[in-house]
């Protein structure tokens, strides 16, 4: 994103946190993008975190070659893991491809076809009508996905460890309630927050200004995908070095 | 009434509107006609605000346009009706809901009203019963009409249409010329039509601005564009046989 677009990403945000024109509707469309953003996504997140959780108990026994390091590490790697980087992250990266790629191929199809024209013509606020529900549920399901991939997370580790014998259900046990620091939870769901608003803004960013056909509408998609999944990457790190 | 002062509109060093006045009046059929790259179309957008002109001025019965902030101008868009080129109706939503859209989003009538409004508009455009159907199950003709119904759902002062006839059979295009001419006489609106289609020009044009190369060229009425002796305008209303042929009969 060069500086022209993150000027027009700017101005396209104020657009969007106008006053709503009648806020029943706003709020109708918010609930219906917490369905498509947050339930329609649960399976999806469920399969991967669960997975993740197992391949990574599996891998960290793998390095545990000392005897003198207990097992119970392994829960507590698999558990710090979890929350601070793996299912805020990978969640983001996964809703990234399902959910951007869709906000921006629907805005970019209404654009190409003049809905948002009839929108403007209407005395609507398009970006607003469009695109703040989309935000809306962004930063309220993404997170509530994020607490679910942790758990999820944590209790494929010890599905994988137990299954395959690599760690006992009681070390394992042990070791996810040792020391735990209820603060990466927070610095979790932060990093959520914010990346749910990257998942529908810079998507639907990419969607509203498309000019062309089908072939810039799919352009436009791969392009929202890319950008962010880069920009999720980046503010990563900066929550990561801001917070801890 | 409209009156458009001295537009001026350029795309980087394409210079598309050269200086373009007018005056379109109520209750008459008004027409920007001219060939392809003229900038009717650009006009048309500059008029309704999607284009911001470099010059020149558009005034909704006296009300500066192109100055007004965003708030101001959502007033005047709540005056307006358009019906675009592709129609733009809200694919994912019913012929009922399309119509009904403005109706939700500016008055706080009853959804009995609103229905009945819906339906009075459908039955204008003679498409009741059609209220579940989704656009895609609509021929081209259907949603021309149904973007008339969502235009006229909320009594526009001011009627924009964007090439009415695009894609549609000559016998299809008359029945929508023809709807066109009676919303104007009936609800007295300011109705502009962008076209290139000569039925059109010679049915229903009332006031007729032809445009060339980015320049008003001519206006006049349809009775009196065949007796011009402009080159330009001859060229592109008499482009077909069909046409010379006709003209030599008027």
């Amino acid at each position: 994103m060069n500086f022209t677009n993150f000027g027009r990403y700017i101005l396209l945000l104020k657009a969007v946190f106008r006053k709503p024109e009648k806020l029943s509707i706003y709020m109708k469309a918010i609930f219906k993008q917490m369905d498509f953003i947050g339930v329609g996504s649960i399976g999806l997140i469920a399969i991967i975190s669960t997975f993740i959780g197992a391949v990574m108990t599996l891998q960290i026994a793998f390095q545990l070659v000392s005897d003198f390091i207990p097992k119970t590490i392994i829960g507590s790697v698999n558990r710090d893991s979890s929350i601070l980087e793996l299912s805020p992250t990978i969640t983001a990266i996964v809703l990234a491809g399902k959910i951007g790629s869709a906000i921006s191929s629907e805005i970019g199809t209404m654009r190409v076809s003049e809905q948002i024209d009839a929108l403007e013509i209407m005395g609507i606020n398009s970006p607003g009508y469009l695109i703040l529900p989309k935000v809306l549920a962004g930063i309220t399901m993404v997170p509530l996905l994020v607490i679910l991939s942790m758990v999820l997370s944590i209790g494929g580790g010890y599905i994988g460890g137990t299954l395959s014998g690599a760690v006992s259900a009681a070390e394992y046990v042990q070791g996810i309630t040792t020391d735990f620091n209820p603060y990466t939870i927070v610095v979790a769901l932060v990093k959520a927050f914010v990346f749910g608003f990257i998942i529908t803004s810079v998507p639907a960013y990419e969607g509203f200004y498309v000019k062309g056909g089908a072939l810039e509408v799919a352009q436009a998609s791969t392009r929202a995908v890319v950008v962010s999944c880069i920009t999720i990457l980046a503010c990563d790190y900066i929550v990561t070095q801001l917070l801890l | 009434m409209i009156e458009i002062k001295d537009i001026y509109k350029s795309f980087g060093d394409n210079e598309v509107l050269k200086g373009i006045s007018g005056q379109f009046k109520p209750g008459v059929t008004n027409l920007i006609i001219g060939g392809s790259g003229s900038g009717k179309t650009t006009l048309l957008k500059c008029m309704i605000g999607l284009h911001h002109p470099e010059k020149g001025s558009v005034e909704y019965d006296g009300r500066e346009f192109t100055t007004m902030n965003f708030e101001e101008k959502i007033e005047i868009r709540k005056e307006i009706g358009m019906l675009f080129q592709g129609s733009a109706l809200f694919d994912s939503m019913t012929v009922e809901e399309n119509i009904m859209f403005p109706l939700n989003m500016f008055t706080d009538q009853k959804r009995k009203e609103k229905l009945d409004r819906v339906n009075f508009c459908l039955e204008r455009v003679n498409l009741s019963g059609k209220n579940a159907l989704f656009p895609a199950e609509l021929s081209g003709g259907m949603k021309k009409r149904v973007g008339i119904a969502r235009a006229i759902a909320m009594n526009p002062k001011y009627l924009f249409v964007d090439e009415p006839n695009s894609g549609l059979d000559p016998k299809t295009s008359i029945v929508i010329d023809e709807l066109i001419k009676e919303l104007t006489e009936e609800y007295n609106t300011t109705t502009i039509v962008v076209t290139h289609d000569m039925n059109s020009v010679m049915g229903i044009g009332d006031y007729i601005l032809f445009l060339h190369e980015g320049k008003k060229f001519w206006e006049g009425s349809n009775k009196e564009i065949a007796h011009t002796d402009i080159q330009e305008l001859n060229d592109f209303v008499f482009a077909s046989r069909f046409m010379k042929a006709a003209k030599d009969k008027f």
